[in-house]
């Protein structure tokens, strides 16, 4: 038994004294589409030229449930995990459980980055995500049905798109009884909060709760954009739509089975890949606008941040500035469109070639609204869910849009209580 | 063990019985304890925990500690007139009653089945050992897998169930037995059934074999008909082993948490109260508001338990 234990000690031993040298890291990156392979080309590169070694841990698809588990394990101050790739509406909810990334990354890099996505990643002075990759919603549709159907641009407010979807269904029914028009996001979940978001405020209906912390979900233009968008499931959207989340209304586009879709822009990247139905086909443009009002694309995107119990923060802090680099953020623009968050970059001749909409939609980009996520801190969840619950209530024909935004006020109060 | 006891000497005085008694009863509570210790740092220590924590106010995020709010959880009125507690949310109670609406429709129908499937492997037919072990399978397979497969048989553009939907005209184009509202519940009981049929009937099947098969030959002696067996002979002898597998059914059923989540996320159609505290609890960091729910759930399955146990006679020994 000694000699098991002193054998046992020598090995740790020597396992602390390589530590010292060259580490192991643990990032938790992405899940869908391309993002697991992606993050690994990345993480690999840097682990090459540095010595260390990369663990890439598998994540849940949907971001709800990422942050669910993170949460659980940055409030157990585990150290599991030394980087994560965060969401653009977790620094208030999970900021204190991170790194002040000002520390080891030097002020000229971080200013190359939109400095509304470094003020985002901001809490109380200390900056607790480098910005990774940004994400707007923007429409896909397919340049052939268009022309077919005798269409010369994607439509420009939602009733066009409504007449567009219908008239390419009801032809292409006629072939293919799986063709739908339009497919989004429409689960109950944050993904069905960004697309909501984008109805109502392309109505000029607000963004759920205003800068100053007033609720303002409770107006007439919300309400419009939603009996809107509600007259579309079951006519030109699937019913089932409200079953679909990023991945899924993906796997109906790219079998070639939807004229339009409401996604990130990785999923132009996903189309044109070989053995996609849709190769070639793909149009991308900003969303429509409601009457009187102009498009909207609700602000996604992520960010990578350390893990603040990591046990080997110096080189955490190293991939994350490597990954976040002009050089690595340039690779993922043109490999699979991942938008970088560096402006340079949106003029690179290679990123413009690769992603040729990165140019046209640049202004979609930087003007993204923004989910009220600062105002509402940590009770950004609580919001999102009971919005993303009373939007689904109407999608599903369960209540009607009025009284569905009367009673989520309310309950939007109730959640602020006395302040957010 | 099966070491036999050591005999009396019969000519022991009583007061020395006594003195041996209680020496063994020492022993054998001294043997006990580090069960019981266990039992108290496993279960009781984290349902203590968790009512503490339902009377007090603590988001794990920002709050530092618990913050000791009495009832505050369960009832809350401000000064507006606005409930902030548990029992004034309508959320609650739509899981609620989801998850009694799931539990009666799934247990009724997995009892009816599972007698079926029982008193059919029970009887000599060939092929008997391949069809137990066959019927076995769905609930062999783990329930995160089997989920997901009927998540994708129930999709609505490739799923194998929608496709039948839609030839049969149940379904138009875009559809599926999820997408509606007013069927997913009754979809998810499907799977359910599906899935812990087999446990049913193997719980059933063993209660079948203690009745012993003379009786049968007594009545076909006197010639009574197989459905008169049945419900005269079968189902009074069954009962036992049927209630025991009731009440396993039903309080697992009151717990359902994976299946439903993986199906339909927290869609309110078929949130169930598992699948509610847990978004309250995890995902939104509540522990305080989490743990009052959670502790409603411990009280409602025991008030099910007890309804069972008292109404129905059941002896667990």
């Amino acid at each position: 038994m000694k000699r098991v234990l002193a054998s046992l000690s020598l090995t740790l031993a020597c396992a602390a004294v390589s530590q010292s040298e060259a580490v192991t890291l643990t990032f938790a990156c992405d899940s869908v589409g391309q993002g697991y392979n992606e993050c690994k080309k990345g993480a690999d590169a840097w682990a090459k030229q540095t010595g260390n070694t990369v663990r890439l841990i598998q994540v849940p698809k949907e971001t709800d449930q990422r942050l669910a588990l993170y949460q659980q394990q940055l409030g157990a101050r585990s150290a599991d995990v030394d980087v994560y790739m965060i969401d653009v509406v977790w620094p208030g909810l999970i900021g204190q459980h991170l790194l002040d990334l000002k520390k080891y990354i030097p002020a000229a890099d971080i200013n190359r980055h939109f400095p509304a996505i470094v003020q985002n990643n901001t809490i109380n002075g200390k900056l607790v995500g480098m910005p990774f990759f940004t994400d707007a919603g923007v429409l896909y549709y397919r340049t052939d049905l268009l022309k077919k159907y005798g269409y010369s641009a994607p439509p420009k407010t939602w009733n066009e798109l409504a007449t567009m979807a219908q008239k390419i269904q009801a032809g292409e029914r006629k072939t293919n009884p799986r063709f739908v028009g339009f497919v989004f996001q429409g689960k109950n979940y944050e993904g069905l909060t960004c697309d909501a978001l984008e109805w109502i405020a392309s109505f000029g209906g607000g963004t759920i709760v205003d800068s100053s912390g007033k609720v303002t979900i409770n107006n007439p233009k919300a309400v419009q954009a939603l009996q809107a968008i509600q007259g579309l499931v079951g006519t030109v959207a699937p019913q089932a739509v409200t079953t679909y989340g990023e991945e899924e209304a993906r796997n109906v586009w790219q079998a070639g089975n939807a004229a339009f879709m409401r996604n990130w822009p990785y999923a132009y990247a996903a189309g044109q890949q070989e053995g996609s139905a849709v190769r070639g086909k793909i149009g991308v443009a900003a969303l429509p606008a409601g009457p009187g009002g102009k498009p909207a694309a609700t602000l996604g995107g992520w960010q990578l941040a350390v893990n603040a119990y990591s046990k080997n923060p110096k080189e955490a802090a190293s991939l994350v500035q490597y990954l976040t680099g002009v050089q690595e953020q340039k690779r993922r623009a043109v490999e699979a469109s991942y938008n970088p968050t560096i402006a340079s970059l949106y003029k690179d001749k290679d990123v413009l070639k690769a992603v040729p909409f990165f140019g046209s939609l640049y202004d979609v980009f930087t003007n993204a609204v923004a989910r009220p996520a600062t105002v509402t801190g940590s009770k950004y969840n609580q919001v999102s869910d009971a919005f993303s619950t009373a939007v689904y209530n109407v999608l599903t024909k369960k209540s009607a849009p009025g009284p569905a935004m009367k009673t989520l006020e309310a309950q939007l109060n109730r959640i602020k209580g006395r302040g957010w | 063990m099966t070491t036999p006891l050591p005999s009396q000497p019969r000519a022991a005085s009583p007061r020395a019985g006594r003195g041996l008694q209680a020496g063994r009863t020492r022993v054998a509570l001294l043997l006990l304890v580090p069960m019981l210790l266990v039992l108290a740092a496993v279960a009781g220590y984290p349902l203590l925990r968790t009512i503490y924590l339902s009377f007090t106010e603590y988001n794990i995020l920002t709050d530092p500690a618990p913050k000791w709010i009495g009832l505050g959880n369960y009832w809350f009125t401000t000064e507006d007139g606005v409930g902030l507690g548990v029992l004034q949310i309508p959320e609650w109670w739509q899981s609620v009653w989801n998850t009694v609406k799931f539990t009666v429709g799934s247990v009724l129908l997995e009892t009816v089945l599972g007698l079926a499937f029982a008193l059919m492997i029970n009887s000599k037919i060939r092929g008997r050992g391949l069809l137990r072990t066959a019927i076995l399978v769905p609930w062999a397979i783990p329930t995160v897998v089997s989920a997901q497969m009927w998540n994708w048989m129930y999709n609505d553009s490739f799923g194998i169930i929608s496709d039948w939907g839609q030839r049969l005209g149940f379904l138009e184009a875009g559809q599926s037995f999820l997408s509606n509202p007013d069927t997913a519940l009754a979809a998810l009981i499907a799977v359910d059934v599906w899935k812990t049929t087999p446990f049913m009937a193997l719980l059933l099947l063993a209660g079948l074999q203690t009745i012993p098969s003379d009786m049968y030959e007594a009545a076909d002696v006197d010639g009574a008909s197989k459905w008169t067996q049945f419900w005269r002979l079968t189902l009074p002898l069954l009962t036992p082993a049927l209630l025991v597998a009731l009440i396993f059914r039903t309080l697992d059923a009151l717990r359902v948490f994976d299946m439903p989540y993986i199906v339909k996320g927290n869609a309110p159609e078929t949130i169930t109260m598992s699948i509610y505290a847990r978004q309250e609890l995890i995902l939104n960091s509540q522990f305080g508001f989490g743990s009052a729910i959670s502790v409603l759930i411990f009280l409602i399955i025991m008030v099910f338990t007890a309804i069972y146990v008292t109404s129905l006679r059941v002896k667990f020994d």
